[in-house]
């Protein structure tokens, strides 16, 4: 039999569509560094830079990327999980976000207290109890999707609406500054590497290793593809559900926490908004069906870190904050018209009959 | 075009990566008759309808229709149904969450004058065509509120339906009792006889030879030949399919079947139900017993065996396993306490289609170790393998998706992940269907064989001859309630009159 082409292995990769991708947003930024007449290569550029303090941190664009790129990839972790198990998305993780760090930032000031510099619990305590929440709140996310068997769009559209606003009851409808320098950390430096791309690399490793040595993996996709047979092989499928949720909950919280120590405080209204549409789409963009079952998390990774990619250069293209989403939906539609079956089959047959045509 | 050839197929050529599914295959269909077409799990008889009806794109050949000049392409079953081909697929692909009746016209909905769907109409009509059929449906019922076996029957009604010049019937039997398979019959003669020309894929050779009057054999993708019904006797026909030859009637019966009445008890069920749909029954099998359980369609058969095993979770009643009673809530529990069930729904309850023959084959064996203790990818891999060869799945490689098998082979694949489980008791509902004659003895021996180890098995199969030669003893069920036993004198004559109801029973 005939080896594969060289061009169908490649488009047969799973990684083919987020690498594509990633390339493409780095091409759009070298031909604009070119045509500005900048350096073609500036965009990949790294240089060390003094701070107003006295620290010397990395610098340049992929560093950019990948700081701000971090918290759309912590939760597209939980994301892709969720997705696999039960063909539905957590709306809820954006506001879930805002939550933990109201929560975080209203146990270290103090309640009522709009602005703190000497922290009224262990740091540590109000970091670990905003991450706690994030697990309560995919707790109940997962105990409606699994247990009740409410659709996880309707289900998860409860916090997505009620979470934020808990934050601002829990901090008194302030804004909670907390102006201790530890605190800062978590979204800072950690010597010259931002610190958020630190826990992000940790979160995927943590999960990589879970993937690899368990057989979690093989569960969630298992259950995404045919519950009821997953089932019947010893799998429980209702808390394999409830634990992709508990588990994009913690992710959740842990972004918050990222997200509020960038800002040193808790701004309900602005954390973690639209998050929840970067993080699907990192997972759509990883080339993971929405329809659940088999996923790949390097995919959403890949995912996560172009969106901020595209989100970067459109700023940088001279974009406004307000445009950029236009922008965005546009290559939303355009992945998923790559990823429709019309087109797939089209391709197929097309592939097809060059083959046909080659054998005569 | 012939005269008589209502459609042919020359020179079809397919190939999936990694195997080739139909090299240059001919095939012939004639007005009026009813044709089979036979060959091993995976010799590409289903690929061959998938060609015809356009939902496989084949790299060469042609096919020619009656009436139609040049050669015919589809692309859908649709674009097939235009030009007078009318299929049942091998798996049910009817959508579970529809009515019976949405789903016997759907895409050809009656209109209304206002251009809307004439539920009432189509309500009516669906229940004249059931009731023609003497199927008891209720045809405003979701269709998955019914047994595999009656959504095969609303396939089949929904193909005949149509009006059509041919009809492909691909293993519409296998999950059918002979009642239904005669009432199937006697449809398919009633089209032959109008000049309809019938496909007939099925690895029940006794039917082959109650109604077709051609069969066309396949081996490994290719043509071995077509032969009319007189000149191919059954040894000659399982020689063409095997490509050597094997007396599949030759007796797999247990030398003497041996007294295991005294053996310890494995499972006892005292007063087990499921509300709606078994009523509570008792049931004891022994260590090293096989126990068959025989009845009508929708007698309770597989739901007797799902109580048990946690499927349907026991609404009242008391089981012990081992001589220890025990609260089954889940599958895993059952498991855990050295259970197995092979489902009778292969599509929705058994194969994993997206995981890889691999996964399939370790699943339940990773399930009961528990998530942290993954088997590693080295074990995992020698597992499959020695399954794969043990029950002769036809894959091209183990990491081959399981949904990309033929029939058979999925079929193989869920067996092998019992198996694997080295279970004590195991419950094997329809274990054979749609496997081909060389493996359907292979399976028997092997039920036999694991009895002689001292394993305990409850055999549900619609094909009686099959638990006549493995069983030790018959539980009998009619209406949703087991009626009784027989232990003694276990004949097929003896087995259908207990059906039947009157003596033997009790
Ligand atoms: N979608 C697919 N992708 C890859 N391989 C396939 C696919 N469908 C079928 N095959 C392969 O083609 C071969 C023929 O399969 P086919 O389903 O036609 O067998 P069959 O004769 O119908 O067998 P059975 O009696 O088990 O139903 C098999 O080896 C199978 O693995
Ligand atoms: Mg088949």
């Amino acid at each position: 039999m005939k080896k594969d082409s060289f061009w169908k292995r490649v488009t047969g990769w799973s990684l083919f569509l987020p690498v594509v991708s990633l390339l493409l947003v780095m091409a759009v930024n070298i031909i604009h560094d070119i045509a500005v007449g900048a350096n073609p290569l500036s965009f990949f550029m790294i240089t060390l830079r003094q701070t107003t303090g006295n620290g010397t941190i990395l610098y340049g664009r992929i560093i950019d990327i990948l700081n701000r790129g971090s918290e759309v990839a912590i939760l597209a972790i939980g994301m892709t999980l969720v997705v696999s198990s039960s063909a539905g998305t957590d709306i809820s993780v954006g506001s879930v976000m805002s939550l933990c760090a109201s929560f975080c930032c209203m146990l270290l000031a103090g309640y009522g207290v709009s602005s703190a510099t000497t922290l009224a619990c262990p740091l540590i305590v109000g970091i670990l109890a905003g991450i706690l929440l994030g697990v309560i709140c995919g707790m109940f996310n997962g105990t409606l999707v699994a247990y009740f068997g409410i659709q996880p769009m309707v289900a998860t559209l409860i916090l997505y609406s009620a979470a934020r606003a808990i934050g601002l009851l829990l901090c008194n409808d302030l804004i909670v500054y907390v102006r201790n320098g530890t605190f800062g950390i978590f979204g800072g430096f950690l010597g010259v590497i931002p610190t958020p791309v630190v826990i992000a690399a940790i979160c995927i490793l943590v999960m990589t290793l879970v993937l690899k040595k368990t057989a979690l993996g093989m569960y969630i996709q298992s259950v995404g593809i045919n519950g009821r047979a997953s089932r019947i092989a010893g799998l429980n499928s209702k808390r394999i559900i409830f634990l992709t949720y508990m588990l994009c909950g913690l992710f959740a919280g842990i972004a918050g926490i990222v997200a509020s120590s960038r800002i040193t405080s808790a701004d309900s209204n602005n954390i973690g908004l639209y998050f929840e549409m970067d993080a699907i789409l990192a997972v759509a963009l990883g080339g993971n069906s929405l329809g659940g079952g088999k996923f790949n998390l390097a995919g959403s990774i890949i995912g996560a870190y172009t969106i901020q990619a595209i989100t970067t250069t459109l700023y940088a293209l001279g974009v406004s904050s307000t445009q950029a989403p236009v922008f965005k939906a546009v290559i939303v539609i355009l992945i998923v018209a790559i990823q429709a079956p019309p087109l797939k089959a089209y391709m197929k047959r097309r592939n097809m009959a060059k083959q046909v045509k080659g054998a005569a | 075009m012939e005269e008589n050839v209502v459609l042919t197929a020359r020179g079809i050529t397919m190939t999936f990566p990694g195997v080739k599914a139909l090299e240059n295959v001919d095939f012939t269909l004639r007005k009026g008759e009813i044709h089979a077409l036979m060959g091993e799990n995976g010799a590409g008889k289903s690929t061959l309808i998938k060609c015809l009806t356009g939902i496989n794109d084949f790299e060469a050949g042609e096919i020619h229709v009656d009436g139609i000049s040049g050669p015919v392409k589809n692309h859908s079953t649709k674009d097939a149904q235009e030009v007078g081909i009318s299929t049942v697929y091998q798996e049910v692909n009817l959508c579970p969450n529809l009515s019976v009746a949405e789903n016997l016209f759907i895409g050809r909905e009656p209109m209304t004058k206002f251009h809307t769907v004439d539920r009432r109409s189509y309500n009516k009509r669906s229940q004249k065509i059931m009731d023609e059929l003497g199927i008891a449906v209720d045809v405003t019922q979701n269709l998955e509120n019914y047994s595999l076996a009656i959504q095969q029957m609303v396939a089949i009604a929904r193909a005949v339906d149509m009006d059509c010049k041919v009809l492909i019937l691909d293993e519409p039997t296998s999950s059918l009792d002979d009642e239904e398979v005669e009432k199937l019959f006697t449809l398919m003669r009633s089209l032959r006889d109008k000049g309809v020309g019938i496909i007939f894929v099925t690895h029940f050779l006794e039917q082959v030879y109650a109604v077709c009057d051609r069969i066309t054999v396949l081996r490994d993708g290719q043509l071995v030949g077509e032969y009319p019904i007189a000149d191919l006797p059954r040894v000659k026909l399982v020689a063409a399919m095997m490509g050597k030859n094997l007396d599949d009637l030759a007796e797999i019966q247990k030398e003497s079947i041996e007294d295991v009445s005294r053996n310890p008890l494995e499972i006892s069920a005292k007063g087990l139900s499921h509300t709606g749909t078994i009523k509570p029954f008792d049931l004891d099998i022994h260590k090293g017993e096989v126990v068959g359980i025989a009845g009508l369609l929708g007698s309770g058969r597989s739901e007797l065996a799902r109580a048990i095993y946690g499927a349907d979770r026991a609404s009242s009643g008391t089981l012990s396993v081992g001589g220890k009673e025990v609260k089954i809530k889940e599958p895993i529990d059952a498991m855990n306490l050295g259970m197995g069930m092979l489902p009778d729904d292969r599509k929705a309850e058994g194969i994993i289609g997206d995981l890889s023959v691999r996964e399939n084959i370790i699943l339940a064996l990773q399930a009961k170790r528990g998530m942290f203790n993954l088997l590693s990818r080295a074990k995992q891999e020698e597992i499959a393998a020695r399954y794969i060869d043990l029950v002769q799945i036809k894959t091209a490689d183990q990491e081959t998706l399981v949904k990309q098998l033929s029939g058979g082979n999925q079929q193989k694949v869920i067996l092998a992940r019992w198996l694997a489980t080295d279970p004590d008791f195991l419950i094997l509902d329809e274990p054979t269907r749609g496997i081909d004659v060389g493996t359907k003895s292979e399976i028997q021996k092997m039920i036999v064989k694991l009895a002689g180890e001292g394993k305990s098995i409850l055999f549900i199969s619609s094909e009686i001859a099959e638990m006549l030669r493995t069983c030790n003893r018959m539980a009998i069920m009619r209406d949703g309630e087991k009626v009784g036993e027989l232990d003694h004198d276990l004949t097929q004559e003896n087995v259908m009159k207990a059906i039947a109801g009157g003596e033997g029973t009790k």
